[in-house]
């Protein structure tokens, strides 16, 4: 059941690009540069293209994709800080038919939520796991996150992360997909055409997985905060580059064999 | 007549779950209900149930957030600690208006505190518990039977009133033995539309969005004004409580869930001395019988106020009595069951402190 995306508006000339059916015409509350509105925009192209809006359930977290549900044309559940996977596992169970998904950040993923997480995966829950880590909590201000660089400086962490004071970061998608429960893992980006195409087809797969009841589909999403970073966009994206990606590096994790 | 059975607390309230058309259990072990767990892991899933061991009484409070947004009949259970885990998750269940069943066999405490039996929850139960304006329907029962029927009490009332219920029981009323007789109940007579859950959005209908979150102060107020006028109609309409030889008492005993049964006994024990004595066991402690309280009060020369605690609802019972006759409290805590006939002394004082002043004034 796939849609046509590309269609004749009312001038007569031909729409090549357009929002998704199942993404709302409402504004995003995301700072300027931020990747959510991309991953929110090509998480719904998926789910138009497969006509799964009926099928389909998410689970959005605490932080700054706290309002996804105002975006995603979807019924969605709102959890409590951390325990969006949980909530997504009890909707797959009384749902099995459905599409469930959890939206999260890296500190409601790897922090507070990180016993759910893991449980969620070694149970081999089949959702999908949609992880945005821009090392940093956004929403409350530019503190540090489990998966803040060392040396990186925020408001919590003023001369920059230390292993002494806070340990090292945490490279939560390396120990998850070291889980048998965990069928798919692949680490993205949205800072590039080609990276999004790459985001797509993670999640297209995933929902495949899915539907299949392979296990737990986990996909990162390595992400900017040009406002915590104290940056504009296109700085944000560069040291992403520079800094992020040798941690955090780009690709697929965990394929099925 | 439905077959009688005998079984421990714990496992009529887990067989009751089954048969009240519960579809999703998830709950973390504790003693002393982990009774409840064991037997759904295997009478629950064989009858169709899933039923989830989950990593932590906080996840397992989520999981019943979750599959209560998507419009199941779910449930958990835990004991006092376990409790206090789930009360975030209790107040964002509270908030999102999600129907549950939350099972509390009250342990003693504070702390880790002892596996044995205990009314020391009841501020959290009955106040609120987590943060936040809300409050839980508490059905307190103090028999096996009771651990059974009010099962299916519980989750008709959530679905009536898209609002947790928390039964509130004690590890006594879980771990011991009685006869169990179950109700005929047919889930599907009781099935209640909810057109609010996240099964998936059709063409047809606006999505549904489950969530706690207004950041606006103003649609805040006015979520939290719903949730006050539900409460209020709850206690309008669910406010339940037991008399026993209350008609002619001049000394009232108050007490609930195992307290009122050993109460029950000294109440007994004192008519036999010829005190007239009667019991009011509060059945539903949120909403509390106040008015009924109040109504005794007019009519005794002292309530004894009986709970294995410091004195919890004796601060109830004292706003309901108003000052109208002197309250008296006794308690035992820490897991220690008080036998009838301390709470017999405890009365027999209230009655000759009661002649002493009597005296006095004359």
């Amino acid at each position: 059941m796939e849609r046509q995306m590309v269609r004749p508006d009312p001038s007569g000339l031909p729409s090549v690009y357009e929002r998704p059916g199942t993404l709302t015409d409402t504004p995003f509350h995301y700072c300027p540069g931020c990747g959510h509105g991309v991953v929110h925009r090509v998480l719904m192209e998926v789910v138009d293209e497969l006509g799964i809006q009926e099928e389909t359930v998410g689970v959005a977290p605490v932080g700054c994709s706290v309002f996804a549900y105002n975006y995603l044309d979807i019924d969605m559940q709102e959890a409590a800080h951390g325990r969006a996977s949980a909530v997504a596992t009890a909707v797959k169970r009384m749902l099995p038919g459905k599409y469930v998904f959890s939206y999260q950040g890296d500190g409601d993923l790897a922090a507070i939520g990180t016993a759910e997480t893991i449980h969620t995966a070694n149970r081999g829950e089949n959702i999908l796991v949609l992880f945005i880590n821009n090392a940093i909590y956004g929403m409350t201000g530019g503190q540090m996150a489990p998966t803040t660089l060392l040396g990186m400086k925020t408001t919590t962490s003023p001369a920059g992360r230390t292993v002494e004071t806070a340990g090292f970061p945490l490279k939560i998608t390396e120990m998850l997909a070291m889980l048998p429960g965990v069928y798919y893992v692949s680490r993205n980006s949205v800072h590039t055409p080609g990276a999004v195409r790459h985001l797509k087809k993670a999640i297209l797969k995933s929902f495949q997985y899915q539907k299949e009841n392979r296990g737990t589909c986990f996909i990162e999403v390595v992400s900017n905060c040009p406002s915590g970073w104290k940056m504009t966009p296109l700085e944000a994206n560069k040291w992403m580059e520079e800094h992020m990606f040798p941690l955090y590096p780009p690709g697929e994790i965990k394929v099925p064999k | 007549m439905s077959d009688l059975r005998l079984m421990k607390g714990n496992e009529a309230l887990a067989e009751a779950a089954i048969r009240a058309g519960c579809k999703g259990y998830f709950g973390y072990p504790i003693t002393p209900q982990s009774e409840i767990l064991e037997y759904l892991a295997l009478e629950g899933r064989s009858r169709g149930m899933v039923v989830l061991q989950a990593e932590s009484e906080v996840a397992a409070i989520n999981m019943v957030y979750g599959g209560s947004g998507a419009g199941a009949r779910v449930m958990t259970s835990s004991s006092s600690p376990g409790i206090s885990l789930m009360q975030e998750g209790l107040s964002y269940i509270a908030c999102a208006e999600l129907p549950c069943l939350v099972v509390n066999v009250n342990r003693g405490g504070p702390g880790l505190g002892t596996i044995q039996p205990s009314q020391g929850d009841y501020f959290q139960s009955v106040k609120g518990g987590g943060h936040g304006d809300y409050r839980l329907l508490v059905l307190a029962p103090s028999s096996v039977q009771e651990m059974a029927d009010f099962v299916f009490d519980a989750f008709d009332l959530a679905d009536k009133y898209r609002t947790p219920v928390l039964m509130l029981a004690d590890g006594a009323l879980g771990q011991m033995m009685e006869k169990v007789a179950f109700r005929e109940y047919n889930p599907a007579d009781h099935v209640v539309a909810k057109p609010w859950a996240t099964t998936g959005k059709p063409g047809t209908r606006e999505r549904n969005i489950i969530t706690s979150l207004h950041i606006e102060p103003e649609k805040m107020e006015q979520i939290n004004l719903h949730l006050q006028e539900k409460y209020r109609l709850i206690a309008e309409n669910e406010t339940r409580c037991e008399h026993f030889h209350t008609e002619d008492a001049e000394y009232l005993i108050v007490a609930y869930g195992l307290a009122a049964r050993i109460a029950k006994g000294a109440v007994e024990m004192a008519r036999a001395a010829g005190i007239k004595a009667g019991l009011l066991r509060p059945v539903t402690l949120f909403p509390y019988p106040t008015a009924a309280i109040r109504r005794l009060a007019d009519m005794v020369r002292g309530v004894l106020v009986v709970e294995m605690n410091a004195g919890q609802m004796v601060e109830d019972v004292r706003l309901a009595v108003e000052g109208r006759v002197q309250v008296r409290f006794y308690g035992r805590m820490g897991g220690v069951i008080p036998a009838p006939d301390e709470v017999l002394g405890a009365l027999e004082e209230m009655v000759k402190e009661h002649a002493a002043q009597h005296e006095e004034v004359y």
